[in-house]
């Protein structure tokens, strides 16, 4: 096992984990003051719905009004992507979060009862990884009919066996320790024995690898949305901003960047956000993995 | 002696792990069958209906495909209809489901068959040049472009690809498969269609201006597809060479005067192949997603545009067959990598799980 502290000094050390770091601070900063940096109009309903300014097709340039543009249909990109940060924040947060909690409970099960149990529920991982995981998500979010929460709910469908198959495998390790025997010896009941003594000393690969899946699941948001299966029209989320983008990549003859802003600006958050995270996981990755850092 | 006692060994691997496979593939159907039961019998019935005038005899239907019998009567109905090679009708593109596949399996082909292999020895070549120079320059530039490509949204890096190089420098590389002119001519009498993929049709042809107008086409959807995938192989090929380096035969290679070259290529690099081949699999599943959102952002005619276009007008026998085409594509690709693991490497035979 390895120390909190021993990690983050090791991060500490690596130019580029500061940088990611550094990323997801900023982009922390923005979501939590959000309604400040882009204040929602008077009487707004929803403070996710990126407020119009009529609705002419045609997306306008920066100015001073709106100072990223506006897509088509007149949505204001500057609070658009503001406020999608915050979109995904709730969508990475919530999907892995539920996804730890079943893959938790799933692999426990599987890794310290063993034998049937354990073969049931790894049979299920198999069929669930049988798929490509955008494509299953895919054929789930239509069936769910699609939205936002049918997005979150495919992405959770997809993502826990993973998890299940991770933790299981760390138990097994821990089981045949002698400090379990020990509290099974003293009749302790299997739920204290996994809660107080498996768990916390094999929980933490899985924690870390969860913590950094956060990016990945939301590009696999974005794309969703992006394919137009996701959020509702105008909600204040990445992906369909940039499928707002679609019919305007290339501008008027003359002028082929015209509209350069409606794809450029949104795709630079989701970049930036997503490799906050990838930085994070590249140093872990680094430090978890002694045989590599020793040379 | 020993001969006869590996391929005993091996032929029991192959059976294990054939055998592994029917209660997968069983439980892909079972999970798409599942997702198919969240729809009314009205709507499953749209399965079956190839023309709106049909909806007036919905109830029979319903009653002829059994769709109010229990769910295992339903479930060997069905299973019993996609043996006969009926997915359904893929209204989208007004089409049996069988076809449609068939039909747009060569150009999602064209794709693969240029991006594989840009993807597997571009990866490999520079995760390898990396950990060969591991801390120089060479490693901490390939290291940053694979963080990067690896965060980069397909969709998005598609579209900037397509702004830049189809808008600012007009029309050079273009979306679609290939141009109005190109179109007329691939399906006109002077030009047979062998296989279905333009590029190699062209060659069989001898044309060279339709050969010329397909690479064009093909020039930024591979690039799409390969960027993000490269990034991946690059980063797990510079780890398993970097572990590879440092093994005690690369030590006695170095100390009997082997030449740096010799040493990475011949006794490094191919032991840090085998981790790779390992995620061949997973290689292939990163393939089909990226086709479904490259063939979107292009509007490159290929399966995974129709699979867009299917999912987005709520078409649910085409998007629920395309995941049971491509589930056990998936399952099969894996099986086949198994296999050649275990070929390569005899401990995974040998040791079952504990390799």
């Amino acid at each position: 096992m390895m120390g909190l502290r021993f990690v983050l000094y090791q991060l500490k050390k690596n130019p580029l984990s500061i940088i990611g770091v550094a990323i997801l601070i900023t982009f922390i900063i923005i979501a939590i003051l959000a309604p400040f940096i882009a204040p929602p109009p008077e009487g707004h309903y929803d403070r996710y719905m990126i407020p119009r300014d009529g609705f002419s097709p045609t997306p306008q340039p920066p100015s001073e009004e709106h100072i990223f543009g506006t897509t088509e249909g007149q949505y204001d990109i500057f609070y658009g992507v503001i406020w999608g940060t915050r979109s995904a924040f709730q969508v990475g947060l919530i999907v892995i979060g539920v996804v730890l909690v079943i893959g938790i409970l799933l692999g426990s099960l599987s890794g310290y009862f063993g034998g049937i149990i354990d073969e049931i529920i790894m049979r299920i991982t198999d069929i669930f990884l049988a798929f490509p995981a955008l494509i299953l998500a895919m054929a789930i979010t239509v069936a769910l009919g699609p939205s936002l929460k049918s997005v979150m709910l495919a992405l959770i469908t997809v993502s826990w066996p993973p998890y299940a198959r991770l933790i299981r495998g760390d138990i097994l390790v821990v089981r045949e320790e002698d400090y379990v025997e020990a509290s099974r010896g003293i009749g302790s009941s299997h739920l204290r024995i996994i809660t107080r003594h498996i768990l916390p000393n094999s929980i933490y690969p899985t924690l870390i690898m969860a913590s950094l899946d956060i990016g990945a699941v939301v590009l696999a948001a974005a794309a969703l949305s992006f394919l137009g299966l996701g959020a509702p029209e105008g909600y204040a989320d990445w992906g369909q901003m940039i499928n707002f983008s679609r019919n305007w990549i290339v501008g008027p003859p003359g002028d082929p960047l015209a509209y350069w802003y409606t794809v450029t600006i949104p795709g630079i958050f989701i970049f930036l956000f997503v490799m906050g995270w990838n930085l994070l996981g590249d140093s872990f990755r680094d430090i978890l993995d002694p045989r590599l850092a020793r040379r | 002696m020993q001969l006869w006692g590996f391929a005993l060994e091996f032929r029991a691997y192959i059976i294990r792990r054939l055998a592994l496979v029917v209660p997968v593939l069983f439980g892909v159907s079972l999970l798409v069958f599942a997702l198919l039961q969240m729809f009314s019998p009205v709507e499953r019935a749209a399965l079956y209906v190839t023309d709106p005038k049909q909806f007036a005899n919905i109830t029979e239907i319903i009653e002829k495909y059994g769709l109010n019998d229990p769910l295992w009567v339903q479930y060997g109905n069905w299973i019993s209809q996609i043996f006969h090679g009926n997915l359904g009708w893929s209204k989208v593109v007004s089409l049996p489901v069988t076809d449609a596949i068939l039909n747009f399996l060569p150009a999602t082909l064209e794709l693969a068959i240029f991006a594989t292999p840009l993807i597997i020895l571009g990866g490999i070549f520079l995760g390898s040049k990396a950990a060969a120079h591991k801390d120089k320059a060479v490693d901490h530039i390939t290291r940053a472009g694979a963080i990067m490509g690896w965060s980069l949204p397909t969709f998005w890096l598609g579209l900037m690809l397509l702004m830049i190089f189809y808008g600012f420098f007009s029309g050079l590389f273009p979306p679609e498969r290939l141009s109005t002119a190109m179109n007329i001519v691939v399906h006109s009498e002077a030009f047979t269609q062998y296989t279905g993929l333009h590029f190699l049709d062209a060659i069989l042809n001898g044309n060279w201006q339709v050969l010329g107008d397909s690479l064009r086409h093909l020039f930024l959807p591979v690039i799409t597809l390969t960027v993000v995938q490269l990034a991946f192989i690059m980063r797990l090929m510079r780890s398993s060479m970097l572990e590879s380096l440092g093994k005690g035969y690369i030590l006695t290679a170095r100390a009997k005067g082997l030449d740096e070259n010799t040493v990475v290529s011949k006794h490094a690099r191919r032991n840090a192949l085998i981790p790779v081949l390992t995620i061949a699999g997973y290689i292939f599943a990163l393939l089909v997603n990226g086709v479904v959102i490259t063939e979107t952002i292009f509007n490159y005619k290929g399966l995974g545009w129709w699979a867009w276009q299917s999912a987005i007008h709520l078409d649910i026998p085409s998007v629920l067959a395309f995941a049971l085409f491509n589930g056990i594509l998936f399952v099969l690709t894996n099986l086949v990598v198994d296999l050649l693991y275990a070929k390569i490497d005899p401990r995974v035979r040998l040791g079952g799980q504990a390799a």
